[in-house]
């Protein structure tokens, strides 16, 4: 019988020949994530539960990067409960600041997943690796503390809605968009429960690092998981993750059949698509970006396991060069990981967003949640790149988040208000471009 | 198990950043949370609510992060159960293991008034808002979910298959 990539995933690691869903199944999982916010829950939890030892130190992955490097007293102390743990079972994947890079930049580029693995984190976002065609959902602190325990999860087999992107996306218009696009179309709880399988020429034309947003927001509209197929991307990415990682040494690959049932399809043109801004308070309020040139902005926020990676900062260096940031906005970088600053440094990138008048920081999820290292005050702002605009999301409960490209980010922080590159690029084309393109584009 | 109490009602899409802003994710003491809880969009809720109150909101209650702060707020604040029009996935798994009362009642959850009397009967499965004199069936739980709640949480149910296996 004909199945999902989704429902095949499953099937395999249960240990059937076949799953529905609705069906209940309980699979092994190949790596349990958490951080330090929802790991020192899940470690009181285990440690209350009386359980004395994990499944495998090799299978769970403690990243502590979001209130890193601490940012107070109570966040070193949550911290320091996370490092003992790990200490004391032997946790192989756990990532001292240094070393560590926000989760979901961070394992796909350590090779720590592989197709058609089944991947929990104690983190909502952990919908992002489906873009290596494997299964990975996010979970509480205590179905983590259970996954440590057991290396097993319950889930319950989700049904799936197909995304069709015909044809290819305009100029300046990325992974983002499209998943903006595509939240607005079906809401925040348009796949409440389900997979959302992403498909089409554009995906197909995607870069790996575009994949990675798209899934990223799944749980954006309520999503269990997101999933993009195997293609020859998908193999490049995985021969060049470190030499011994499990993306080289192990994986299956699994594809949907042609006949395999959807609870929906959805059709979109790519080329219909523009770059797309979602509006306070709801990551589906969205509207063209070219609409809200009048929307003033006070912070600019590029970065996040979002839109942290490398070719997320190729593209706001590409706006940026030889332009300045606004006087009246703060531009904040924040790469995915470590090796992404080393590699921004190596190109030139990381440069020319200083230039810019960029803050580039460490590695951290900071301001996204309203950590730090960014924090809105009161009706104030802000034009990111991470995944949520909810009420008070990045700092004050009066403050404003509007979700974007690295584009539309980057654009708009050299303009001051929301902006798209080539609403910047006919800007300057009034004389005001420093470089001398006259507006043309030769700047970038 | 039978609660009654004053019905706290909220819109749809409630997230977790406001049943719980991040800004104090730097803890998991309950009683520190429970102070906090829906401050962002309710910041008299906490003086309002009473133990054994009810949270009543409409479809995707709890979406967005997957912090189980959330329904370990709700619960210190006193809330002895949520009826909503659905939840949003990761919550609702949040909520059984954590030991949450919630229930799946949209007609009930949408013609509730806030400070209304209601009274959930989780065995029989009931919903009655005593102030409309209205009595409403909850969606009952898979079996797979009801068993996880009749032994207590997701952790007793995994001690007890280890110790099946002699592992634990």
């Amino acid at each position: 019988m004909a199945s999902t990539i989704t429902e095949k995933i499953l099937a395999a690691a249960a240990g059937e020949a076949l799953v529905r869903p609705g069906q209940i199944i309980e699979a092994p999982v190949d790596l349990a994530l958490a951080n330090d916010i929802t790991a020192p829950l899940a470690i009181a939890e285990f440690e209350k539960a009386g359980f004395e030892r994990v499944f495998d130190p090799a299978r769970i992955a403690l990243v502590p990067d979001h209130f890193t490097p601490n940012k107070d007293v109570k966040s070193a102390e949550q911290a320091r409960k996370v490092r003992a743990f790990a200490c004391r079972h032997g946790i192989v994947n756990y990532f001292e600041v240094g070393r560590m890079g926000i989760e979901h930049a961070l394992l796909p580029e350590m090779g720590l997943v592989a197709p058609g693995d089944v991947v929990v984190g104690a983190d909502s976002h952990t919908c992002t690796y489906g873009a290596l065609a494997l299964f990975s959902t996010g979970v509480g602190s205590t179905d983590f503390a259970a996954a440590m325990a057991w290396g097993h999860v319950w889930l319950r087999v989700p049904e799936s809605i197909k995304f069709v992107y015909h044809g290819l996306p305009g100029r300046y218009v990325t992974g983002k968009d499209l998943i903006l696009d595509t939240i607005g179309r079906i809401g925040v709880d348009g796949a409440l429960y389900m997979a959302m399988e992403f498909t089409g020429e554009a995906i197909e034309a995607l870069s790996m690092d575009g994949r990675f947003t798209m899934c990223n927001m799944a749980i954006e509209a309520g999503g269990k998981c997101g999933v993009i197929a195997h293609d020859e991307k998908t193999a490049a990415y995985l021969a060049t993750r470190p030499q011994g990682s499990r993306a080289r040494t192990a994986g299956e690959v699994f594809a949907s059949d042609p006949d395999a049932h959807y609870a929906q399809v959805v059709e979109i043109a790519a080329a219909e698509v523009r770059p797309t801004v979602a509006k306070p308070h709801l990551p589906a309020n969205t509207a063209a970006a070219d609409e809200l040139a009048g929307v003033q902005i006070d912070q600019v926020v590029i970065g996040s396991c979002t839109n942290g990676r490398l070719e997320d900062l190729h593209q706001a260096a590409e706006i940026l060069r030889g332009r300045t940031v606004h006087p009246n906005v703060r531009l904040i970088i924040l790469p995915g990981t470590q090796q992404v600053c080393l590699d921004a440094a190596a190109d030139g990138t990381m440069r020319t967003l200083i230039e810019a008048g960029a803050a580039f920081s460490t590695p951290t999820c900071g301001p996204c949640l309203g950590g730090h290292m960014g924090i809105l005050a009161a009706g104030e702002r802000c034009v990111s790149t991470t995944n949520r605009n909810f009420v008070g999301r990045m700092g004050d409960v009066t403050s404003e988040v509007y979700l974007a490209s690295p584009y539309v980010a980057a654009a708009t922080a050299v303009a001051g208000h929301i902006a798209t590159p080539e609403a910047l690029g006919r800007q300057f084309a009034g004389g005001g471009c420093r470089c001398g393109c006259g507006g043309a584009g030769g700047c970038r | 198990m039978i609660m009654e109490g004053t019905a706290h009602k909220f819109g749809r899409d409630v997230d977790t950043d406001v049943i719980i802003p991040a800004r104090y994710l730097n803890t998991n003491d309950p009683q520190e949370l429970a102070r906090h809880c829906m401050e962002d969009i309710d910041a008299e809720f906490v003086r309002r609510v009473r133990a054994g109150d009810i949270m009543v909101a409409d479809e995707n209650f709890g979406c967005g992060s997957s912090r189980e702060h959330a329904p370990v707020s709700i619960m210190a604040a006193g809330v002895s159960v949520v009826v909503a029009a659905s939840f949003a996935r990761i919550f609702y798994r949040n909520a059984i293991n954590v030991g949450l009362p919630i229930v799946v009642c949209p007609p009930a959850a949408r013609e509730a008034r806030q400070g209304d009397r209601l009274r959930v009967d989780l065995g029989a499965g009931t919903v009655e808002n005593l102030t409309q004199g209205r009595s409403y069936a909850a969606e009952p739980f898979p079996p797979f979910m009801q068993e996880l709640i009749d032994r207590g949480g997701l952790l007793p149910y995994v001690k007890a298959k280890l110790a099946g296996k002699g592992q634990a």
